[in-house]
């Protein structure tokens, strides 16, 4: 391999956003019948340095090369005509066309769509794609969507691909196959690149891997001769653990008491179907299941921002007293004395104010307290600071709006305002999703905590990995409905994965 | 190599914060390149010395002390109805019917003073003025606003519809209410008694609204940044989803935002008829109700920015006026040089929020 010519080579790549340098110096080689790997967390700019390689922003400084000729990649059809394909982490497709209307849109040339149909299912067969040209994108499920992306950019002969997070919408059993058609594409001698945050993922598909810290290239090297250990102490920049701490429950008593719930969306399909369990104080209970599965209802229906259809949702105090969550309104609930955190999937969208700056951010919660007509900015400020200083939240400082702020960063904020208000029950959605490994076991660390504190945590996960480690008890869901609920310790990944996919798994066989 | 690999000539990226003093020294750039750009079109397209144009519009808006007056007071009129907007605009509701709105509480103030007149006090008929002129604008908002809370309508077609609704039923009243018979406008109302007259302060024609809508705007400016409702106008306007998952309840603050808009536009139309005019015109509010959304978007809906932006537009129309008197040039001349000079301001916003990377000199060419 040390002889090849690569077939990108990116040398001295400087991007700078502002005062913010994305990418310092870069120098980053890319060769055919390879699998790279691009490591970093979060704000690391990898996604940065492959935007500039598919034409998305222009690097300020630096050369880059294509089979050791010179170019200039202006646009992304520049992009294309190098053979240069990315599939970005939010698909661009059209929902209302097919897969094969989606292939060749803005493609020139007549409009033949069978012959498109046609190169299409040679691309499928020869890598071993199941795309059906015909199918409507808003009839497909995310991982067929990603699909869809993928032959987009080989039909337009792309022979260099770049992957941005694959995996984060995928099932197990999804994600195997993608791999295979990525090992499929990489014996066909094309080149990919595969941006990541799992390490098991790097261990199990790449060929070497590319490290790159607060925008800087730090070391790149055939996968086998490194493991997870060492590739995280590159990203992060110094020795830390991977392991994710699981406390014993400290007297578990019910807490939220879900009976029989059934919810529907405005458009009349059924997302929950008679969904009955019970989260315990002092306990995290994990949700599993493919996302859309009904996680988002479930955890919006507890916090009261979701009609229900049927069944009862019942909190449980100390003194035993049960109160209906029904039919009430985040403010309603609230009144009641029950203090109830959640953390939604959409931080920007939901649980944020993404203009806002971090005080006002902290005050969304506490604003409507004391009598006075004006509200109290002090606290919140306050607040904020304590935040900041207490989970290394990395920010200019409280004036900023939080949509400046890395992903990472957004969550901490986000989960230090919801864990301010001493919650006895705490709901996330994807805490994690998207955070680097740093920030990562920061989250985890601050639900333990709050499950030693007696709080009844609802953990929404993708990653089962994480689930498998960090919850006691595993609830998984399929298609609105309890495919089961199993304990955390000892439960298999495969199992839960089956479960995920058919009601009730392969257990019963 | 060919062509196509060399470096771009230049491209755009986005700048972080910029400190504000270099924000301001861009907009006031904008401000006199604007100006350098005015003076040079204004020499080739008429033959006039520009210097003799600037003092001119200058002299329009400062030539006097009555000239002086007449511009506060259309300061003062257009930054009203500005303030009305705002509130509704920092929760991106887009309320065009500021004009309806402005000009139904005239209608309501004329209204009173026609009817009540010669049955009540002076002081009692001022009063009900008040109450109903307020309440008119409000009432005309919060259709508009109803709807879009409950069914989510779209309230910029809407409120814009309501204007015409509002100019047609004022048509109708002055003819109901003419005099002289047969002149088809309502003339002076009250003229002898001079009842709902506001009272003047002083010598001063013009003070008593200046006053009153800088009382309105301090006050607007507390409510929007200092107060919970003001804190629930901007989590609304940014994200409903946001408001309801902290239990905001979206439709209300929709409603309750809409009739203050429609209030302090009732206010307006109250001045415009009480104080200054004495007189109700389908053409009274003078297309403040538009000319409004812009004052409003320049300030970035700040209340006391807008005491500027409204300067300039007011500033800037005096001056026209006065160019197309004095040099005998259509009045549209002034109404470009208007536009010019609002183009080089909205478009420094551009360089605030973006730089230009140029090719470097010597640069690799293919």
């Amino acid at each position: 391999m040390d002889n090849k010519t690569p077939a990108v080579k990116m040398r001295n790549i400087t991007k700078t956003f502002g005062p913010v340098v994305a990418n310092d110096k870069v120098w980053l080689d890319i060769y055919r019948g390879e699998i790279l790997a691009l490591l970093g967390e979060n704000g690391s700019g990898k996604t940065t340095l492959m935007n500039m390689l598919s034409g998305i922003y222009f690097p300020d400084e630096g050369e880059i090369s294509i089979d050791g000729k010179d170019v200039v990649i202006r646009s992304p059809k520049d992009a294309f005509d190098l053979g240069i394909g990315m599939i970005h982490q939010h698909f661009k497709l059209v929902d209302v066309l097919t897969a094969a209307e989606n292939v060749v849109l803005g493609l020139p040339g007549k409009l033949d769509l069978k012959a498109a149909a046609k190169k299409i299912r040679e691309i499928c067969d020869a890598y071993g794609f199941e795309v059906d040209p015909e199918q409507k994108i808003y009839d497909m499920s995310v991982s067929q969507k990603q699909t869809v992306e993928i032959v987009k950019v080989l039909y337009r002969g792309a022979d260099i691909l770049i992957l941005d997070e694959p995996t984060a919408v995928l099932t197990p059993q999804e994600t195997d196959k993608l791999f295979a058609v990525l090992r499929n594409m990489r014996d066909d001698n094309k080149a990919i690149v595969i941006i990541t945050h799992k390490m098991h993922e790097v261990e199990a598909l790449s060929d070497r891997v590319a490290v790159l810290r607060h925008g800087q290239f730090i070391g790149d090297m055939p996968t086998k001769t490194t493991n997870a250990q060492e590739m995280t102490n590159m990203m992060v920049g110094h020795a830390v653990t991977l392991n994710i701490d699981r406390p014993e429950p400290v007297d578990p008593k019910p807490r939220i008491v879900v009976k029989g719930l059934t919810v529907r969306s405005i458009d009349g399909i059924l997302k929950l179907d008679d969904v009955s369990f019970t989260a315990n104080s002092g306990e995290i209970l994990g949700i599993a299941g493919i996302s859309g599965c009904g996680q988002k209802e479930l955890l919006e229906s507890i916090a009261g921002l979701q009609p229900v259809e049927k069944g009862s949702i019942e909190y449980i105090g100390d003194d035993g007293s049960a109160e209906q969550l029904i039919g009430k309104d985040p403010l309603a609930i609230q009144r009641m004395g029950v203090s109830l955190s959640f953390v939604p999937e959409d931080r920007l969208g939901m649980g944020l104010v993404a203009n806002m700056d971090l005080g006002d951010n902290m005050m969304l919660r506490s604003f409507r307290s004391g009598r006075s007509v004006f509200t109290d900015r002090k606290t919140p400020r306050q607040l904020a600071l304590d935040v900041v200083e207490e989970l290394d939240v990395v920010t200019p400082g409280i004036t900023t709006p939080v949509r400046r702020l890395s992903g990472g960063n957004v969550q901490k904020v986000l989960v230090g305002r919801e864990i301010a208000s001493a919650p006895t029950v705490l709901l996330t959605a994807y805490a994690v999703r998207g955070l680097d490994i740093n920030s990562s076991y920061t989250i985890y660390d601050l639900i333990n905590k709050q499950k030693k504190n007696g709080v009844a945590v609802i953990y929404v996960g993708e990653d089962l990995d994480v689930l498998l480690e960090l919850a006691d008890r595993i609830l998984v869901l399929c298609g609105g409905k309890v495919s089961g609920i199993v304990p955390g310790r000892g439960a298999k990944k495969r199992d839960v994965g089956m479960m995920m996919t058919k009601l009730g798994g392969n257990a019963h066989e | 190599m060919n062509n196509k690999t060399r470096t771009p000539l230049f491209h755009v990226s986005k700048r972080g914060l910029l400190p504000w003093y270099k924000a301001w020294a861009i907009r006031a750039a904008a401000l006199l390149l604007a100006l350098v750009a005015c003076g040079v079109i204004t020499s080739l397209v008429t033959g006039q010395n520009p210097i003799q144009v600037y003092a001119a519009i200058i002299n329009g808006s400062f030539g006097s002390p009555r000239k002086i007056w007449v511009l506060l007071q259309n300061i003062a009129m257009l930054l009203c109805v500005s303030l009305a907007v705002t509130p509704a605009f920092r929760m991106r509701c887009w309320n065009l019917g500021a004009e309806g709105q402005a000009l139904i509480g005239g209608l309501a103030a004329a209204a009173c003073m026609i009817l009540l007149g010669k049955t009540l006090p002076n002081w009692a008929v001022i009063a009900c003025m008040c109450v109903a002129s307020l309440a008119a604008g409000a009432l005309w908002a919060a259709i508009p606003a109803v709807f879009k809370a409950r069914w989510n309508t779209n309230e910029t077609l809407f409120t814009l519809m309501m204007n015409y609704v509002a100019t047609q039923l004022v048509a109708y009243y002055c003819v109901v209410w003419e005099s002289p018979k047969g002149s088809g406008t309502i003339g002076v109302i009250n003229p002898s008694t001079e009842i709902g007259w506001f009272p003047q302060i002083g010598s001063y024609k013009y003070l008593l609204n200046i006053l009153i809508v800088a009382i309105v705007c301090v006050a607007m400016y507390i409510y929007l940044n200092y107060s919970k409702h003001g804190y629930e106008i901007a989590v609304v306007g940014e994200s409903e989803r946001t408001a309801r998952y902290v239990g905001i309840k979206v439709d209300r603050v929709i409603i309750r935002t809409m009739l203050l808009s429609g209030a302090v536009c009732g206010l307006a139309g109250l001045l415009l008829v009480g104080s200054t005019n004495h007189t109700l015109t389908t053409t009274i509010v003078d297309g403040r109700g538009f000319t409004a959304v812009m004052v409003s978007w320049l300030a970035k809906f700040n209340p006391i920015w807008m005491i500027l932006t409204s300067f300039l537009i007011v500033f800037l129309g005096r001056g026209s006026g006065e160019i197309a008197t004095k040099f005998g040039l259509n009045r549209s001349f002034g109404d470009i040089l208007t536009g010019l000079i609002l183009f080089f301001i909205i478009g420094s916003e551009f360089f605030i929020n973006y730089q230009i990377h140029f090719r470097k000199s010597g640069g690799k060419e293919g």
